[in-house]
């Protein structure tokens, strides 16, 4: 039994490419005059920010959270609400966020992680769901329509975020530090405990490890890593919408991570561009695209569970 | 209306949910207890019952011929989306079950686009339960909505009688609390599991019919049922009838009663505008807190199923 997630020359060898190929996106999409794509490769990125902090938990810490969208609705309500009421500090955003979005997975944690298997994804989902129906409740801030603000977090003069290429290139350096952590976290003694967790609980609690704790405090990372990802989205849009928290999104959220590769760090990356691909070209083609989208899903689940991620990896070198 | 009156009403409301809540569930919590499958396309079940009668509704007036006719086509339809995708997943993990049944969903929603359109359409009460009863003098209510709690009390019991006094009711009490062994001493849990599936799919439809005249029938009707659904097995322990029923009424009077009078609770405690704001909110949710609450005391459920 390997006790480690070593990371296959494989992978390593597809981050580096596909982040490349996203540096380089702003570029392209200028030169072919379609600057739409930036935006879209920017959702893209988002999505990829988000799943892999679901996967964090999911792949290496074995928790299938069905409620991962409620922290991106909650970042997104921070930005939003934030902006809404004159307060466009990036920093004060960022803060509130981290704080907001680990205070809630806190919670919520602390009440999921005391149970287990399928109890655990429909509690989550129904914490998600909670949350969402709060936005609704919120008729001051547009209730069920959501609300549209002017303005983007400010960080610095130089960092305009409306602009589209710079707003990019921040939430691929976002994408990129939050990968450089969760591999850092995976690959820690942390990391360590969480997948011995994973694979036997009651082993790791005879070795005196509070599994418990370990456990929580990664779902805490996982959803602030969400609320970032939450924060970015709304400031793309300008739209904050419980939308963001319907329970359609934490699954879309859990297909992603399941489409890219469960097992590797960067698979959610490729994961959500492949998503959020089939959904832009199948919408494309015809408005009844979720008739080809569903058997899709259902045929990813049962024949390529492993992900993309997966005919990249070099066989036997995974533990 | 006074306030004694207005809450006799509303507990009825809520009564009447509950009972088309545990139609729903009762089919869910059996199949997961048995088959250790969670089926999301439950609610899709739901809505296809209320559309195929709606559409022969319209055909030929009557509702009782769509009801008829409605309960078996949806049991054919779920037999033929067990048969295509779900027997597939009987040996995958639940993570695997809630995406596939996931995609489910958003096929058979668009499905019902596709076919019916995403206008909703409606259905008109029978004639025989058309009008309103006086509960007390002045106080009147829908014999329709009554005959709704009647219809769930009474496959309340049947159900009752069929999982305790009857040999498929013991094969099911048997299967849910240990698969393997019911297996093991010769008994043919597929066809054990169709049978219950199928039971499943007509109470779900079932609900689904009944509460056409009173809601919309519309793509994604289920959608919202499921979720609360879920909530009802949970609280009432997954696979057991008995913590369904109860759970289900639970959530309906909670569900009810939060949304008729929580805002106006809020308003003799804080001011008018904080109330009206997050009174609505507050009510939507506390259906959550419920469940919150029962599995931070009780994390199997009300009712566990399964020992040990």
């Amino acid at each position: 039994m390997g006790t480690s997630y070593t990371v296959t020359s494989g992978e390593g060898l597809v981050r580096t490419i596909f982040m490349l190929l996203l540096a380089l996106v702003p570029f392209i999409a200028n030169s072919v005059d379609e600057p739409f794509y930036i935006g879209f490769v920017a959702r893209v990125m988002i999505f990829g920010i988000a799943a892999v902090g679901l996967n964090f938990i999911l792949g290496f810490g074995g928790m299938a959270s069905f409620g991962h969208a409620a922290f991106i609705g909650l970042g997104a309500y921070v930005v939003g609400l934030s902006i809404h009421h004159g307060q466009s500090n990036g920093f004060v955003h960022l803060a509130t966020v981290v704080a907001v979005s680990g205070f809630a997975a806190f919670v919520i944690g602390a009440v999921c992680l005391r149970t287990s298997g399928l109890y655990f994804i429909m509690i989550t989902l129904a914490f998600a769901q909670f949350l969402y129906f709060v936005g609704v409740g919120l008729k001051q801030y547009g209730g069920d329509d959501g609300l549209t603000f002017r303005g983007h977090s400010e960080f610095a003069s130089w960092l305009d975020l409306g602009d589209a290429v710079t707003f990019y290139y921040v939430v691929w350096g976002v994408l990129a530090a939050v990968l450089f952590v969760v591999y850092r976290l995976v690959r820690s003694r942390f990391g360590m405990a969480l997948s011995g967790i994973r694979s036997n609980e009651r082993r790791i609690q005879a070795l005196g490890l509070p599994t418990y704790r370990y456990r929580l405090a990664a779902f805490v990372v996982s959803g602030m890593i969400c609320g970032i990802s939450g924060a970015l989205l709304a400031n793309l849009t300008q739209l904050v919408s419980p939308a963001y928290m319907h329970w359609t999104r934490s699954g879309d959220l859990l297909v992603m991570v399941i489409m890219g590769g469960i097992s590797s760090v960067f698979g959610p990356v490729l994961g959500a561009t492949l998503l959020l691909l089939l959904e832009e070209l199948l919408s494309a083609y015809s408005e009844h695209w979720q008739l080809l989208l569903g058997p899709i899903l259902i045929l990813v689940v049962l024949f390529a569970k492993q992900g993309l991620m997966s005919a990249f990896q070099i066989r036997g070198l995974r533990p | 209306m006074s306030s004694g009156t207005l809450v006799l009403v509303q507990t009825l409301n809520g009564l009447q949910f509950g009972m088309m809540l545990f139609l729903f569930a009762a089919g869910l919590t059996l199949v997961l207890g048995i088959m250790n499958l969670v089926n999301l396309a439950h609610g899709s079940l739901y809505m296809l019952g209320a559309f195929f009668a709606a559409t022969i509704q319209h055909w030929t007036g009557s509702f009782l011929v769509a009801l008829l006719l409605a309960l078996p086509a949806t049991f054919i339809a779920g037999v033929v989306i067990e048969f295509v995708v779900l027997r597939t997943l009987y040996v995958r993990d639940h993570l695997d079950q809630v995406l596939a049944t996931f995609g489910l969903i958003l096929f058979l929603n668009e499905l019902v686009r596709v076919i019916w359109g995403a206008t909703p359409l409606y259905m008109s009460i029978p004639s025989i339960l058309g009008g309103s009863v006086a509960l007390l003098p002045g106080v009147n209510y829908p014999i329709y909505r009554l005959s709704l709690i009647l219809l769930g009390l009474v496959l309340a019991l049947f159900l009752y009688l069929l999982v305790v006094k009857t040999k498929l009711g013991m094969l099911i009490r048997a299967g849910a609390s240990n698969r393997e062994m019911v297996e093991v001493l010769g008994i043919d849990i597929r066809l054990l599991f169709t049978a219950v599936f199928g039971l499943g799919a007509v109470l779900a439809a079932l609900a689904g019919i009944m509460v056409g005249p009173i809601l919309s029938v519309e793509s994604g009707m289920g959608d919202g049922i499921l979720i609360l659904a879920l909530v009802v097995i949970v609280i009432g322990g997954i696979g057991s009838i008995r913590g369904s029923f109860v759970a289900a009424i639970i959530v309906g009077l909670v569900d009810t009663m939060g949304r008729a009078f929580m805002p106006g609770l809020l308003v003799a405690i804080m001011p008018d505008v904080i109330a009206g704001a997050v009174g609505p909110a507050l009510a939507s949710m506390l259906t959550y807190v419920v469940m919150a609450v029962v599995l931070f005391f009780r994390p199997q459920g009300l009712f566990p199923a399964r020992r040990g």
